[in-house]
């Protein structure tokens, strides 16, 4: 019997099995489509969550980013002076350098109020966003504002309106108009939509404490770095350390990963994720066993009329596989039906590595789970099987 | 009837316990020829299950030679033996002898489709065999749906669809009432005579004796007697006192 017409033979009798218990099989693949969905979840989740927490900073057009030596790489915690932009854009090796400085403010709206990080930026220069409608900031004077699309999501507010936002100086709460002159995407920061506003409104509009009212801050937290070659970053880092003091020098993912909780959340959501894989091989491992178990005369007579080790191992992988695969697809469609329903408050991002990385994960966890079972199911003796009928 | 299908030679099969070694077959020989049905008798422990079990090339004997079809399946390694199982033997065992999942014309299929020998004319052929045993209208159940008796019926058409050299019986009539049993050792007897194959038959039951050309009956695992003659066939089965 060659390789070939074992292995026809194997999904023959692997697909007229499934055909023919169609209940029991289907049952097994539900429990792997409501294990699909709960890992799709929580991938989107962490995904969700992470963006929420870091996707202005992944979306800077930018290449690194200078802190306050000794900030930590916490960017509420760094420092910069503001005229270091300047200095930083003859540094050897920079195309471009523009200031982040970061805080939060309150949109006011009708009925509620809506909590946005407030960002100020240079516009045109490295930390300021992409324009997906309108256009950018004008005069540093000019009472503008962009406003990431999930505002608009949010809110009834639309490109042109003016909008009221609150913060507290000193001990007074004071609002501030804002003229809503484009609209960018993808730009959640600290969980939170972002508007950008000039570094000079910044200053006037952020939260401040008495003994700063009345003072212009001359301090940034961050200063995004555009690089002309993203090859020779190490270069670049030791070029800027030099012509600048006191700061610390970091690559985009190094400063992602050390965003307050962002690790720590990951590894959370990921943990649950890898558990919940666990517990789906568990599932199916058990199931196939018990099947197998079942099935060792009918083994022992397949074998004793002359069926291969390899075709019976085979026709229990084939098995597997169409049982994983339909749970999976099914898991995945529930899922995806699901994630039509959720308002865009809910932090749920089906991102398409993350999800095809959770699929490729839930299409393993069937042949590995019922490894044991195949391996079983190999090593039955035909005499023995058939006394135990 | 023909040449020796099957050949046994001072078969011995000594079994290792912690008590010591148990010999459960002690030095057996015979021949059985194509066409001929020859039972297989003796009490409980008597050696003619292990023997059938060597028979079936399930089981190693620790001594002697047996040859089907002229193949030594002494000299065979476990490959072999699984090839010789699918090709030159057929089997039907006491109970659980179809797959479940399989439809009675599928189940004796399966023997073709082992053999990479399913075509039309297998297709044919298989129905013929399972009309010919009475169960033309039965062609697209499942085991479940099917009687004991027409379940061995189904065995027995999976046993000889593939023409094999030595078809191997294993209680066939365990399960089954004494009607049925009478009939599906008859219908047993007449297609292994029809298709001039060799058929070799374990049974506890000597009523079903009648139908067989030759009886070896076993004792502590020696091949102690052969009926050869019809009279002594029917006097050993009872019909002659």
């Amino acid at each position: 019997m060659n390789i070939i017409k074992s292995f026809t033979l194997a999904t023959y009798l692997a697909f007229k099995e499934v055909i023919r218990n169609l209940g029991r099989f289907m049952l097994v693949s539900l429990v792997i489509a409501l294990i699909t969905l709960l890992v799709l979840f929580i991938a989107a989740l962490g995904e969700g969550l992470g963006n929420s927490n870091r996707q202005y900073v992944s979306n800077l057009d930018a290449d690194l980013l200078v802190y306050r030596e000794k900030a930590d790489l916490v960017i509420p915690s760094s420092r910069v002076n503001r005229a270091d932009s300047r200095t930083l854009r003859r540094v050897e090796g920079v195309t471009d350098a523009g200031i982040i400085a970061t805080s939060n403010t309150t949109i006011l709206l009708p009925d509620e109020v809506l909590k946005v990080s407030l960002i100020g930026i240079e516009s045109g220069h490295p930390g300021s966003p992409g324009i997906e409608q309108g256009r950018n900031l004008g005069s540093e004077l000019a009472q503008e504002v962009i406003v990431d699309r999930n505002v608009l999501l949010r809110s009834d507010i639309q490109l042109g309106d003016r909008i009221t936002v609150r913060s507290t100086q000193g001990t007074e709460d004071k609002t501030y108009e804002l003229k809503v002159v484009g609209v960018t995407d993808g730009q959640l920061y600290t969980f939170q939509p972002s508007i950008f506003v000039t570094f000079s409104n910044w200053d006037e509009i952020r939260t401040k404490s008495d003994t700063e009212l009345g003072k212009a801050s001359t301090t940034v937290n961050v200063i995004a770095v555009k690089a002309e070659d993203p090859n020779q970053i190490e270069t670049i880092k030791e070029n800027i350390s030099t012509r600048v003091e006191n700061i610390e020098v970091t690559d985009i993912k190094t400063a992602i990963e050390n965003i307050p909780g962002y690790s720590a959340q990951q590894t959370t959501v990921q943990t649950q994720a890898v558990f919940t894989l666990l517990i789906g091989i568990l599932v199916i491992g058990g199931f196939f066993q018990i099947q197998i178990l079942q099935k060792v005369p009918q083994i022992g007579v397949l074998k004793a009329i002359g069926a291969e080790n390899f075709m019976v191992g085979i026709s229990a992988v084939i098995q597997i596989i169409i049982v994983t695969v339909i749970g999976v697809a099914i898991g995945g469609g529930l899922s995806y039906l699901f994630s039509l329903s959720f308002p865009p408050t809910v932090p749920i991002v089906f991102n398409g590595v993350s999800s095809l990385i959770a699929i490729a994960a839930l299409l393993l966890i069937g042949p590995i789970g019922g490894m044991v079972s195949i391996i079983y199911a190999v090593r039955i003796e035909p005499l023995k099987a058939l006394r135990l009928s | 009837m023909s040449s020796a299908a099957l050949e046994v030679n001072n078969i011995t099969k000594i079994f290792q316990s912690e008590a010591g070694q148990i010999k459960a077959v002690d030095n057996v020989s015979f021949q059985v020829k194509s066409g001929e049905f020859v039972a297989l008798v003796g009490p409980s422990g008597s050696g003619k299950t292990t023997m059938l079990s060597i028979l079936a090339a399930l089981l190693s004997p620790s001594e002697g030679q047996i040859l089907i079809d002229g193949r030594d399946l002494s000299r065979m390694n476990e490959t072999k033996r699984v090839a010789l199982r699918r090709e030159k033997i057929g089997f039907t065992f006491q109970s659980n002898n179809l797959i479940p999942y399989l439809s009675a014309a599928e189940n004796v299929e399966l023997m073709l489709r082992l053999n990479g020998r399913l075509g039309r004319a297998g297709k044919v052929r298989s129905r013929e065999l399972l009309a010919r045993l009475g169960l033309g209208d039965r062609l697209n159940n499942l085991p479940a749906q099917m009687s004991g008796g027409q379940q061995q019926r189904v065995a027995i058409a999976r046993a000889l669809i593939h023409n094999p050299a030595v078809v191997l019986a294993d209680e066939p009539t365990a399960s089954l009432d004494t009607e049925r049993a009478y009939q599906v050792v008859k219908t047993f007897a007449a297609l292994i005579h029809e298709n001039d194959r060799a058929g070799i038959m374990v049974t506890h039951d000597l009523r079903m004796i009648q139908y067989t050309d030759r009886v070896l009956q076993m004792q502590d695992g020696k091949l102690v007697k052969i009926y050869k003659t019809r009279s002594e066939i029917e006097r050993l089965a009872g019909i002659k006192g």
